[in-house]
C-alpha cells in the first residue's frame, strides 16, 4: 500500500465525517464515499461455506447493526472487514481499499502483514471477550496501540489514554489490570484502546453478549455516545432494542447471506422475509419484558 | 476428629472415645526403625572420618569449586534460556524452513547425552584448530586457538546451555501457546505486525507463565554441572574429585560436595518458592481460557 493512496483515504473519511453525519442512508451517489462495500464476498474454511455472496454496504457516519442466528455468518463477515479473516471470493472495499490486497501494475498483490497492519489502524475493533492485554493495566492497554504502532511518546500516549478512559467513565480504574475489572468494565476499556488510535470504522463483535444482564446498559451507553458523535460503526448484536434506537440501518444475515436490509424500525415491524419474521420473533419474545422500549 | 461429647436425648454429654490407629503407629516405628539402622551405620562406620569431612567442609578447593558451579549454573541456564526462547519462536515461525531448523535443533540436543556433548565441545580443537571470525572474501576478522577459548569452563557453559536451550525451547512454545489467542487477534486489530505482537503482547505473557518452571531449570542444572568434571571445568565435583583421588577419601568428599550441592538446591528452591509467589497467580490467570494448550501446559513445563 503507497502513502498516497493511503492519505487520500484518510482524507476521504474524515471529509465524510466532518461533513454530513446524518448524511441521508444509502446517499452514495454525490455524498461522501461509503466505508464498506461489499459485494459478493464468500469465505469458508474446511470445505464449510461460511459467507455466501455478502453485498453490504456502510455509508460514512452511519451506524450499521447486524443480526442474525448463530453460524449465520455475521462475526466472521465483521472479521472479514479489518482482514482478520481472509476473503476468498467477491469483492470488499474498506475505507477505499480492497482489503487483502493492492492493485499496481494490473494485477492485485496479496498484502504483505506489514500492509495488513497499516490498513488495521484505521479500523478499531472490540471483541465479545473484551482481550484486554492480561499483563497490562487499563492505561497500559489504551496507551499500547499509540504507542507500539503510532510511535506517539510514551507521556502523551499516557495522558491521551487518560482522557479516552475518562471518556468511558473509568479514570478512577485506571491503574487496574483487566482481573480486577467487572466484565462491563472491561469491555469499556476495550472501546478507549480501540477509540485511542482514532479509528475511521469502528467494528463490535457482540460487545455485551459476554456481559451479564446488568452490566450491558453502561457498555451501550458508550457506544451511544460514539453513534451520536458520527463514528461510522459496525455493530453485530443481539441487542434489538439499541439497533431500533441508535441505528441507522439493521441488516439480517442467515445462512452466509443478507437475507434483509432496511431501517431499524421498518425491519423490525414489518419484515418483508418469512426467516427474518421467525428470527424476530424468537429473540423478540425472549428480550420483551427486558429490553424493549 | 470429632473430640466435642455427643449429648443424647436427655442432654445428657456423652464423651466421644479416642480411636487408637495402631496400624499406623506400627509402620511409622518400622520405617523409623530401617531408616534410623541406616543413619547409624553410615554416621557410626569406623572407615569414614568425619573429621577429614569438617576439614574439607571449608577447604579452599572446595569453596572455589562451589563459585564456578554457579558461575556455571548461571551463565549456562542464562544462554539456554535466551536460545531457548529464540528457538521456540522459530519453532512457531510459518517459514518452513525456520521451523523445521529448530525441529532438528531440539530433537538433536534432547537426542544426544550431555556428556557427549560437553567432551564434543571440550575437544572442538580436533575439528577446528583455529576459530576464525572474519567477513568473507577478506582478510579482516579475528583468529583464536581453539584449546584456549574451549576451556573446560566455556565447554561445559556451552554444552550444558545449548542443551538446556532445546528443552526450554519446548518450555517456551507451551508458553506461547497458552497464551489466549484473543491476546493475538486483538493486537492485530491494534494495527501491530506479527513480529510486534510476539514482542509486546504474547512473549511477556508466556514468559509469566514460564517462571515458575524456570526455577526447576536452573535447580536441576545446579547438580547437572556435576558432569563438567569430565572436562575439568574445576567445578565443585572436579575439585572434590581430585582432591581424593590425592588423598584417596573418596567417601568423605563426597559427602562434602553433596552438603555443598544441598545447600544450593536450598538457596534456589526459596527463591524459587518467591518467584512463584510473585507470578504464580498471574500464570494461572494468564493461562485461563487458553483452551487445550492451557491443559497441555503443565505436562510441557513440569
Amino acid at each position: 500500500m503507497n502513502a498516497g493512496v493511503n492519505a487520500g483515504v484518510n482524507a476521504g473519511v474524515n471529509a465524510g465525517v466532518n461533513a454530513g453525519v446524518n448524511a441521508e442512508v444509502g446517499a452514495v451517489d454525490g455524498g461522501p464515499a461509503p466505508v464498506v462495500v461489499a459485494s459478493g464476498v464468500r469465505m469458508g474454511y474446511g470445505g464449510v461455506q461460511v459467507l455466501n455472496g455478502v453485498d453490504f454496504t456502510v455509508a460514512s457516519g452511519e451506524v450499521s447493526c447486524v443480526i442474525g442466528p448463530s453460524g449465520s455468518g455475521k462475526s466472521t463477515f465483521l472479521r472479514c472487514l479489518n482482514g482478520l479473516e481472509p476473503v476468498l471470493g467477491g469483492s470488499l472495499r474498506v475505507l477505499g481499499e480492497e482489503v487483502g490486497h493492492t492493485l499496481r501494475d494490473g494485477r492485485y498483490h496479496p498484502w504483505t502483514p506489514k500492509e495488513f497492519a497499516a490498513f488495521r489502524r484505521n479500523i478499531g475493533m472490540v471483541f465479545q471477550r473484551f482481550n484486554l492485554f492480561a499483563h497490562q493495566s487499563a492505561l497500559e492497554n489504551v496507551a499500547c496501540g499509540p504507542v507500539h504502532v503510532l510511535g506517539t511518546p510514551q507521556d502523551r500516549a499516557r495522558t491521551l489514554a487518560m482522557e479516552h478512559l475518562d471518556r468511558v467513565g473509568l479514570a478512577d480504574h485506571a491503574h487496574k489490570r483487566p482481573h480486577q475489572l467487572s466484565g462491563g468494565q472491561q469491555q469499556r476499556v476495550a472501546i478507549a484502546r480501540a477509540l485511542a488510535m482514532n479509528p475511521a470504522l469502528m467494528l463490535f463483535d457482540e460487545p455485551t453478549s459476554a456481559l451479564d444482564p446488568e452490566l450491558v446498559d453502561e457498555v451501550l451507553e458508550v457506544m451511544k455516545g460514539l453513534a451520536a458523535e458520527g463514528m461510522t460503526m459496525v455493530v453485530v448484536t443481539h441487542e434489538i432494542a439499541f439497533a431500533r434506537e441508535v441505528g441507522d440501518r439493521l441488516t439480517f444475515f442467515a445462512d452466509g447471506v443478507v437475507v434483509e436490509r432496511g431501517r431499524p424500525r421498518e425491519l423490525l415491524t414489518a419484515p418483508e422475509h418469512e426467516r427474518t419474521r421467525a428470527f424476530l420473533s424468537s429473540v423478540l419474545g425472549s428480550q420483551e419484558g427486558s429490553s424493549t422500549k | 476428629m470429632r473430640t466435642e461429647p455427643i449429648a443424647d436425648g436427655s442432654g445428657t454429654p456423652i464423651p466421644v472415645a479416642r480411636t487408637w490407629h495402631w496400624g499406623r503407629w506400627l509402620a511409622a516405628a518400622v520405617a523409623l526403625a530401617v531408616a534410623g539402622w541406616l543413619a547409624y551405620l553410615v554416621v557410626v562406620n569406623p572407615r569414614l572420618d568425619w573429621g577429614k569431612v569438617a576439614e574439607y567442609l571449608f577447604n579452599e578447593r572446595i569453596l572455589s569449586g562451589v563459585w564456578v558451579t554457579i558461575e556455571i549454573s548461571v551463565l549456562a541456564t542464562a544462554l539456554g534460556l535466551v536460545l531457548g526462547v529464540l528457538v521456540a519462536v522459530m519453532r512457531l515461525a510459518h517459514n518452513p524452513v525456520l521451523s523445521g531448523l529448530a525441529s532438528f535443533y531440539i530433537w538433536f540436543f534432547r537426542g544426544t547425552p550431555v556428556l557427549v556433548q560437553l567432551i564434543f565441545w571440550y575437544n572442538l580443537a580436533f575439528l577446528f584448530p583455529e576459530l576464525v571470525l572474519k567477513i568473507p572474501f577478506t582478510m579482516i576478522g579475528l583468529k583464536w586457538d581453539t584449546n584456549q577459548v574451549m576451556t573446560g569452563f566455556t565447554s561445559a557453559m556451552l554444552g550444558l546451555g545449548l542443551n538446556l536451550a532445546a528443552y526450554f525451547a519446548e518450555t517456551v512454545r507451551a508458553g506461547i501457546q497458552a497464551v489466549d489467542r484473543g491476546q493475538t487477534e486483538a493486537a492485530y486489530a491494534l494495527g501491530m505486525t506479527p513480529a510486534k505482537r510476539m514482542r509486546v503482547i504474547v512473549l511477556p505473557q508466556a514468559l509469566r507463565i514460564i517462571i515458575p518452571p524456570t526455577g526447576n531449570e536452573f535447580i536441576s542444572m545446579l547438580k547437572t554441572t556435576s558432569l563438567v568434571y569430565v572436562v575439568a571445568g574445576h567445578d565443585l565435583m572436579t575439585n572434590a574429585s581430585q582432591i581424593y583421588k590425592a588423598n584417596n577419601r573418596i567417601m568423605e568428599l563426597l559427602i562434602v560436595a553433596s552438603v555443598w550441592y544441598m545447600l544450593m538446591t536450598a538457596v534456589a528452591t526459596f527463591l524459587q518458592g518467591r518467584l512463584e509467589r510473585r507470578f504464580g497467580s498471574d500464570a494461572v490467570r494468564l493461562v485461563r481460557g487458553g483452551g487445550a494448550a492451557a491443559r497441555i501446559l503443565p505436562k510441557v513445563a513440569g
